[in-house]
C-alpha cells in the first residue's frame, strides 16, 4: 500500500514537472502562438452593427424594419438595410412598363410603385386595410413610413438593393430611390458578419 | 425627491417609439460632456427604452427617471447625462 502511495505521488510530480521541463526559447514560441491566436479572434469580434435583410413588402413589416433601423442607429449602431424581392417595393418611387419584356412589364403593373400603395401582411382588403393602419398611426401621432425612411437615411443607415432580384424582376435603376447602393450576398454577409444583430424581414 | 440639475430640456411628448430616443440622440450631440439633457415623454415604452439605450451607448449615463403629471397627463422624465 505504501509503495503504490508512492508510486502515485511520483507520477503526479513527473506530470507536474512537465512544463516547467520547458525551454525558455519553446516558451517564447507558445506564447506568440497564443498571441497570434488572440489577435485572430479580436479581428473576428462583432462590431456594434445591426445587418437588417428586407424581403417583404408589406407595409406592416417594412414598418417594423425601419423602426428597429432607426432605434439602433440612434444607439449608435452601425445599421444596413438589404432590400431584396418584394422588399424592394419599400425602396421605389415610381412605375416604369415602356420598354420591358411582358413578364417584366405585368410584374410592374401588378407591384406597388410607391410606398404609399405597399399592402399590409393580413387583413389587406385591397388596400382598405393599409389606409386604415395609416389613418389609425396618424391619429396615435406615430411616424409613417416615409418620415422614418427619411428618419433612417438622416440617421446614415446604409441602404442597399439587391441586383439579383433587381434585375430578375425588371426593376430598373429610375424606379428605385436616389442613393440607394446596389450590392450582391458578399455585401449583406460582410456586414452580417461583423454585426451583433441580424434580421431577416 | 432629489432634483437633478438639467442643462437643455427636450419636449418629446406625443412622440412615439423609436422618436424620443432618436430625437434625445441627436440633441445630446449638441451638448458638452457631463452635461444633462432633461426628456418629456408621454410615451410609456420610453421608460425602458432609455435604460437600454445607456446601457447600450457607452457616453451615456441616465442619472434619473420620474414620472410628472403635466396637463393631466402622466409625463415620463428622463435624465441622460452624456460623458466622455
Amino acid at each position: 500500500m505504501e509503495s503504490l502511495m508512492g508510486q502515485i505521488t511520483e507520477a503526479t510530480l513527473d506530470k507536474e514537472s512537465v512544463p516547467s521541463s520547458d525551454s525558455p526559447a519553446r516558451l517564447a514560441e507558445r506564447l506568440a502562438a497564443v498571441e497570434q491566436k488572440l489577435a485572430d479572434l479580436e479581428e473576428r469580434l462583432p462590431e456594434d452593427r445591426v445587418s437588417i435583410v428586407v424581403f417583404s413588402g408589406d407595409l406592416d413589416k417594412v414598418l417594423a424594419a425601419f423602426i428597429i433601423a432607426t432605434g439602433a442607429a440612434a444607439l449608435g449602431q452601425q445599421v444596413s438595410m438589404f432590400f431584396t424581392f418584394w422588399g424592394l417595393n419599400a425602396v421605389r418611387r415610381k412605375k416604369v412598363t415602356e420598354g420591358k419584356p411582358f413578364f417584366e412589364k405585368l410584374m410592374a403593373l401588378m407591384s406597388p410603385a410607391d410606398t404609399r400603395d405597399l399592402p399590409l401582411s393580413q387583413m389587406n382588403f385591397f388596400g382598405i386595410g393599409a389606409k386604415m393602419l395609416r389613418a389609425m398611426m396618424q391619429r396615435k401621432q406615430i411616424n409613417s413610413l416615409e418620415e422614418l425612411i427619411g428618419l433612417a437615411r438622416e440617421l446614415g443607415v446604409r441602404l442597399v438593393a439587391c441586383e439579383m432580384s433587381r434585375d430578375v424582376m425588371g426593376i430598373k435603376d429610375e424606379e428605385l430611390i436616389e442613393g440607394l447602393e446596389l450590392g450582391g450576398v458578399a455585401t449583406f454577409l460582410g456586414d452580417a458578419l461583423k454585426s451583433r444583430v441580424t434580421l431577416f424581414v | 425627491m432629489t432634483t437633478i440639475n438639467f442643462d437643455k430640456v427636450l419636449d418629446a411628448r406625443g412622440l412615439s417609439c423609436p422618436l424620443p430616443i432618436v430625437k434625445a440622440r441627436q440633441e445630446i450631440a449638441s451638448l458638452q460632456p457631463g452635461q444633462v439633457l432633461k426628456v418629456l415623454a408621454t410615451d410609456r415604452g420610453s421608460v425602458k427604452d432609455f435604460q437600454g439605450w445607456a446601457k447600450t451607448a457607452k457616453n451615456i449615463l441616465l442619472v434619473g427617471q420620474t414620472t410628472e403629471m403635466i396637463d393631466g397627463k402622466e409625463v415620463y422624465v428622463h435624465y441622460v447625462q452624456k460623458v466622455g
